[in-house]
């Protein structure tokens, strides 16, 4: 299979233009005629549904949650770039793309990444137009911070809640087209598989969460904006209910999934306190614009209070080891620098499994120089939602924080169009894996989700529909009839295994063996490893597993269920993704291969490439294919923020 | 030292919308004051699965109190008796070892049961279909720095739109109003600028549904504001009231035949 990313050549700058002239068009009156499914509401899938309705075609949007308000999208704190220069400190589209490339250690591509930067400043208009809040000047004018691995204030923000805000900005619009009878909202549907007739996404299958009814939905496009699959960890920083389905039953039905390896472990989470955790929380990595990263430099002192502790006795190490960049290097960095304190026995805190998992994040110094209002006014709600899950007060004693899963850069592959390898299904936001490379910096995936459902799939879905007959396969149709069987079988097997372990049981131990092997640092032997396992732990799944209850009902176990046998195939082809790739690189750190200081070391000369799997059947290997990357305009160096 | 609590929990089971509900007692043994209150049911269902029973039902998914899926009136609060918490983020440690908890689902004639603990809130997406929107195509926006909106404005209206619209001020209410809710959304899209030209309209279209929905009317309890989770001022309600009753004028003025 060759994979072919349909960029367009010639200066970088007019690449979007020209496609955008080249694409074709639908005609205003037969649009209505297309019909057009879109699976999940966050800021991609909410975005695009609401647009695609507005524009006129008939589009009907899928979520698992009770409102496609609750989209995870919503939780999202920090803030969203864009190069509005604003500040006048330089900020220029070419530098975010600059930024954005280097920050994705050179694996992404360079088209999807200017185009990114270029769509940034349409993004903050039109959130504006829909009556976004965001933070404002006393002039009346848009507020700016900044966010690592940028020297710009390019940030855009709605207090800690910028995911909410503009995520409730497309809820508005897509509700405004529901109710003009442009969209069909199907909430608490649940994608179980992807229809493909003649070689094409044809539509869905689904489960009604409520009354458990197996149904296809058929169209003449298929968007999957599902988001990501960092709950594979089981803890994670996603909500519970993110999972990895629809996006691997579409990668089981053709479509190659790409760099599943590259999983970002956000810096600053706050603290595992117990065998009973569900979930970890972040605080935003706004935090540490003002908050300082410091560990005690004595192993004695990791459990004396952190304000008996002098100054001369703190190790700062941000700051030490990355002079310009100092406590906003990118992600990786810090979490990886993290890990190494507390691997060397400084980390704080309460210990878990023997191990104290966690350094401090200071605000003391932010206080003493701007007050504590103005520290209230920028983080005020995320100290609030400190102090109620720790039980301390970060103004008094510095917060305690630890690296957890956050986001996963890799997804299914996509051309330029967003298209994945199965012809009419595309892919947008978190769920592709097309802009970030192997390491997403900051405020970037509330951008990256907005400007493919505003602005890139709603004209490269049209040039699809332009040139392609229109579905014409219906309920009877046997590839529709056998998809929908398939799926009542699956749900069926189920419930029969009635053996002992709960489905939540499974996922914690699949989490765990992921998180030590295959997490902030990798090896080989410990690859190998979980390579072993995870087929033992999915085989004793599929005999022992219990699901409690029928399938026409609200059944959560038996949700959970579909969910966790989906991860088990995932994080196989995770662990063998991070054995392929010998080499580190952003958020990937194979333990093999760094440099004396302990940095990733990429391989460009063997490496510079996307590694898309292809599935070949139950029991078979995954093939490997390869996207060559090209770096004509930001030429490949080691990535430096000293 | 970590502390460690036996409780007693009385959880109203209901098969689904049309069945009877009842009260069921569990124990929840051995659970850690840094439990969430949804972590502590976690493991009461992970007992009951051992035991081959069904698994409360509950609405949750961020964990993080932003989402607004959990909700439940805990002791007779809604989201439980920590102010300002939703239940996600209501930790064990603010409960007595040895305490009986009563936990049951939204209490409103406009959120139907759905199983347990989980309701159908949909009445509360219906009241945004009517009106709670700017209505602004995608693509056609100003550039976003021409219109200047004063920062105490933009801070008010963003006190607003903090609503999670989890339900609980409905939950709370003596009426199953969804005042606070309404008023939240219809304050935050008329205070701005940019909500102006539909201003009248959204109010009347968003009170016209919320009325359809069967929920109650406002008798100044101020229970929802007790209940929010985001600190949603009744200050709000008030200016909605204002905003409807000059919609409607304007509108009647609007409606009389002009005199020659």
């Amino acid at each position: 299979m060759e994979l072919k990313a349909n960029a367009p050549s010639g200066p970088i700058e007019t690449r979007w233009e020209r496609h955008r002239f080249e694409m074709k068009l639908v005609n205003p009156a037969n649009r209505r005629k297309h019909k057009v499914i879109v699976v999940g509401t966050g800021l991609a899938g909410g975005a695009l549904a609401a647009t695609l309705g507005e524009q006129g075609y008939n589009v009907a949007a899928f979520c698992y949650q009770d409102s496609p308000r609750r989209a995870h999208s919503i939780a999202a704190q920090g803030g969203i770039n864009a190069a509005k220069n604003y500040q006048n400190d330089g900020d220029s589209v070419y530098r975010l793309f600059y930024d954005t490339v280097k920050g994705g250690d050179f694996r992404a591509r360079e088209s999807n990444v200017y185009r990114l930067a270029e769509l940034s400043v349409n993004i903050i208009d039109q959130c504006v137009a829909q009556g976004v809040p965001f933070a404002r000047e006393y002039s009346g004018l848009l507020a700016n911070r900044s966010f690592g691995g940028a020297q710009v204030s390019r940030t855009f923000y709605a207090r800690g809640q910028t995911g909410q805000q503009l995520l409730l900005g497309a809820y508005q619009a897509l509700e405004r087209q529901v109710n003009a009878g442009t969209v069909t909202m199907f909430s608490r549907h649940e994608m179980l598989d992807l229809i493909v007739v003649d070689g094409r996404a044809r539509g869905i299958v689904t489960r009604d969460m409520v009354s458990g009814k197996i149904e296809a939905h058929l169209a003449d496009a298929v968007v999957l904006c599902t988001g990501g699959y960092g709950n594979v960890f089981y803890l994670s920083t996603n909500a519970k209910g993110c999972n990895v389905t629809a996006t691997w039953r579409a990668h089981r039905k053709g479509a190659l999934f790409a760099n599943p390896c590259f999983t970002q472990i956000h810096p600053t989470c706050i603290p595992v306190s117990g065998e009973f955790q569900s979930k970890l929380t972040l605080m935003s990595e706004s935090l540490r614009n003002d908050g300082r990263v410091w560990v005690p430099k004595r192993a004695e002192d990791v459990t004396k209070p952190p304000n008996q502790i002098p100054e001369e006795d703190r190790d700062y190490y941000l700051e030490r080891l990355y002079p310009s960049f100092g406590n906003l290097v990118p992600r990786d960095i810090a979490s990886r620098r993290a890990k190494d304190m507390c691997d060397k026995g400084l980390g704080v805190g309460t210990a878990v499994g023997g191990q104290r998992l966690g350094v401090y994040l200071d605000f003391k110094d932010a206080v003493k120089r701007l007050g504590r209002k103005a520290v209230e006014e920028r983080y005020g709600n995320l100290f609030e939602m400190y102090e109620r899950i720790t039980g301390e007060d970060p103004y008094e004693v510095p917060m305690r924080i630890y690296p957890a899963t956050h986001y996963t850069m890799g997804g299914l592959w996509v051309d330029y169009n967003l298209m994945s390898t199965v012809p009419g299904l595309f892919v947008g936001g978190e769920a592709n894996f097309s802009d970030h490379g192997a390491n997403r910096l900051g405020a970037s995936a509330l951008m990256q989700g907005l400007a493919d459902g505003y602005f890139v799939l709603p004209y490269t879905v049209a040039n699809y529909l332009a040139q392609t007959p229109r579905n014409t396969a219906d309920d009877t149709h046997a590839e529709v009839r056998a998809v929908v069987d398939s799926v009542k079988e699956r749900i069926n097997k189920f419930l029969s295994i009635q053996g002992k372990r709960s489905p939540d049981s499974f996922h914690r131990e699949l989490g765990k063996l992921i998180w030590d092997k295959c997490g902030m640092a990798r090896n080989k032997a410990g690859l190998e490893k979980a390579l072993q396992e995870i087929p033992r732990i999915r085989e004793e799944f599929w005999e022992n597993l219990y699901v409690p209850g029928s399938g026409e009902e609200l059944n959560q176990s038996l949700e959970k269920a579909g969910r966790v046998a989906d991860f088990l195939e995932l994080g196989e082809l995770m662990c063998r993704d991070a054995l392929f790739r010998e080499e580190s690189c952003g958020g990937h750190f194979r333990e093999e291969h760094q440099t004396e200081e302990g940095e990733a070391k990429r391989d460009d000369e063997n490496f510079q490439f996307v590694a898309a799997w292809e599935f070949k059947g139950d029991g078979v290997e995954h093939q490997v294919h390869r996207e060559a990357l090209e770096f004509e305009y930001v030429k490949p160096t080691q990535r430096s923020y000293k | 030292m970590e502390k460690s609590l036996n409780l007693v929990l009385h959880v109203w089971r209901q098969k689904n919308r049309d069945a009877k509900g009842q009260f069921v007692r569990y124990e929840a043994k051995n659970i850690s004051e840094h439990a969430s209150l949804l972590e502590m049911l976690d493991q009461v269902n992970e007992g009951l699965l051992e035991k081959g029973e069904e698994p409360i039902a509950f609405d949750h998914d961020c964990r993080e109190g932003i989402c607004g899926a959990c909700g439940m009136i805990v002791n007779g609060h809604a989201h439980g008796p920590r102010k300002a918490t939703t239940v996600c983020q209501l930790h064990m440690r603010e409960f007595q070892d040895g305490e009986e908890i009563w936990i049951e689902p939204w209490r409103a004639a406009a959120f139907p049961v759905v199983r347990d603990l989980v309701v159908d809130r949909g009445s509360l997406d219906r009241i945004v279909q009517a009106g709670g929107f700017i209505s602004t195509r995608t693509g056609s926006a100003p550039e976003a720095n021409s219109l200047p909106v004063a920062k105490e404005k933009s801070d008010r209206a963003f006190d607003a739109a903090a609503c999670i619209g989890c339900g609980a001020c409905v939950a709370a209410c003596p009426n199953a109003a969804a005042m606070l809710f309404t008023a939240a959304k219809v304050a935050h899209l008329n205070l701005l600028p940019q909500g102006e030209p539909e201003r009248d309209t959204r109010v009347r279209n968003m009170v016209a549904q919320m009325d359809a929905e069967g929920f109650g009317h406002c008798t100044n309890h101020y229970e929802c504001m007790e209940a929010c989770p985001k600190h949603i001022s009744v200050e709000f309600i008030a200016q909605l009231n204002r905003e409807f009753m000059s919609a409607t004028a304007r509108a009647r003025q609007e409606l009389r035949p002009r005199r020659k």
